[in-house]
């Protein structure tokens, strides 16, 4: 197992993960507390667009997915603010149309390419020296923005009327952490995929927020819960020669029922 | 000259066409306990979020202690209907209380030591000041009430504005919070929607009955007395029915009923 180790691309792959937990740790909490999941997988989805456009017309991948993925953060984010009653319906929609257009322009790109399933799935080859460049310093950015806006965050996740009329800007948070949503899923996407990184935005946070009793150390929690899941996925996609997203997404799965029937197993013990 | 805490004039307002308030116009009086009472959708919430400026009517103008309701004007302390929404979310009392607060945080955006004085202080005031350190989803649903009401009192409002503040509590629970009220009403006006009748009756100045539009009750003191002694010899459950007829029961005025 540890020869993999001796292996660049496996190396690349193994900082890339804890790279992406560090961003999974901090937004993940944030998109659950604010029931985010399905926006995210409206933004996630519709980045295939992006991923095909930049394919077809023939330029960087990460600036088409990242371009798509702002816009449709954007278009959500305006929706869900105006028209809240029917976000859920203008959500699917941005969902179907980004994927229908990436779908399209694969289809249209003479010779198909394979490396577009890597691009939903995840692939441990994928990732470049310049990729983790860019992810640490993302890391950093979030880590920045998180930060400076900590007590708005926690205010906007417990209370968003009582929030704004404090006088914390709502809407420009929402869409601030939905665009953290749509650089963290453009981000991942090599690794995890497109679609596996909605289920690695919930599931450490679910675990992590009935251990914690504050926003940060949930976000720490989640940070370590991430990172096991993602460098155990990758030991088992490299062992079985899987792919690493699902590969990860199962050893999360895993983790969480564990986790879950711990804690329903102490609260039991308590009331006996 | 009488000072006014809240003033509508020919207020209306509308859901997607649904006419909620029609041309209401009120005033409550500063050191007011007003009690916003009537059926379900028929405007109470609305009522209140119009006062404080969350909703904009479209009709109509409303003044808070003079001016328009908004962000230079006096403090509002608003403690929001308890939906359960969050309830799982990580926080501890304290983070909640320093909620209300939250405009007067430093450059960093962080509370200083004054603050935190300042919500423990808030927590005191509700008998909360022991719990602070607690995950707010650990408390029952009087004492996350209590702290919803510390929240308010943390930003030294001028009016209090509470939605539903006993929805889901028991009977117990309820009178503490109404009494609560009751002391806080003495140093600032007090505006509360309430389903409980039988607490806006025993604590409430005046009651506005809300159903599109709008009539005014005044509860006088001597109602609230006997009203007060009814209920407190009630332990538990007390129900609509055993109110009203427990109202036809004259009791006798003594010497601390004339003065209440």
């Amino acid at each position: 197992m540890l020869e993999a180790l001796q292996m660049p691309f496996f190396l690349h792959a193994l900082i890339a993960g804890v790279l992406i937990a560090v961003a999974i740790g901090l937004i993940g909490p944030l998109t659950m507390a604010n029931r985010m999941t399905f926006m995210s997988g409206g933004i996630a989805h519709a980045t295939y667009g992006g991923v095909g456009a930049a394919i077809f017309f023939g330029f960087s991948v990460l600036v088409g997915a990242a371009a798509a993925a702002i816009v449709a953060a954007a278009i959500i984010s305006f929706i869900a603010y105006r028209h809240a009653h029917r976000a859920d319906t203008a959500i699917g929609i941005v969902w179907a149309v980004g994927m229908a257009a990436g779908v399209i322009f694969s289809d249209l790109t003479p010779g198909y390419n394979v490396d577009l399933m890597s691009f939903l799935f995840g692939s441990i080859l994928a990732v470049s020296v310049t990729d983790l460049w860019i992810m640490a310093a993302f890391d950093l950015i979030a880590l920045a923005v998180v930060w400076f806006y900590y007590y708005d965050f926690t205010a906007l996740s417990f209370d968003p009327v009582f929030a704004k009329l404090q006088g914390v800007k709502t809407q420009l948070l929402h869409f601030l952490l939905l665009g953290l949503v749509a650089m963290t899923v453009v981000l991942s996407m090599r690794l995890v995929g497109l679609i596996m990184v909605i289920a690695l935005l919930t599931m450490p946070s679910f675990s992590s927020e009935r251990f914690s009793n504050s926003l940060g150390r949930m976000m720490l929690l989640s940070m370590a819960l991430s990172t096991i899941y993602i460098v155990a996925g990758l030991f088992l996609a490299y062992m079985y020669d899987l792919s690493s997203g699902a590969s990860v997404i199962i050893v999360a799965a895993f983790g969480t029922i564990a986790l879950f029937l711990i804690e329903s197993m102490k609260i039991k013990g308590f009331s006996r | 000259m009488i000072e006014y805490a809240v003033e509508l004039e020919g207020v209306s307002f509308s859901y997607d066409g649904e006419t909620v308030l029609n041309d209401i116009s009120m005033r409550v009086e500063k050191g007011d306990f007003l009690a916003i009472i009537g059926p379900n959708g028929g405007g109470k919430s609305t009522l209140l979020k119009i006062m404080m400026g969350i909703l904009k009517p479209e009709k109509g103008e409303v003044r808070l202690f003079g001016k328009e309701p908004g962000r230079n004007g006096p403090s509002i302390g608003y403690v929001p209907q308890e939906t359960g929404r969050n309830l799982d979310f990580p926080i501890t009392v304290m983070d909640v209380v320093l909620m209300g607060v939250l405009h007067k945080r430093n450059i960093f955006r962080r509370y200083n030591a004054a603050l935190r004085a300042k919500a423990q202080e808030a927590l005191k005031r509700v008998k909360m000041e022991s719990l602070s350190g607690r995950k707010i989803s650990e408390l029952s649903g009087g004492e996350r009430q209590r702290v919803l009401i510390a929240r308010a009192l943390c930003g030294d409002p001028d009016i209090l504005m509470l939605d539903e503040p006993t929805a889901s509590i028991d009977f117990s629970g309820q009178w503490e919070i109404f009494e609560l009220l009751e002391e806080l009403n003495r140093k600032m006006t007090v505006i509360v929607v309430s389903h409980d009748m039988s607490m806006v009756m025993g604590f409430a100045k005046h009651a506005a009955y809300v159903n599109r539009s709008v009539v005014m009750h005044t509860i006088d003191a001597h109602t609230r007395y006997q009203i007060k002694r009814q209920l407190g010899g009630h332990e538990g459950h007390y129900c609509g029915a055993e109110f009203w007829h427990d109202m036809g029961k004259k009791i006798e005025c003594n010497e601390e009923c004339r003065h209440a």
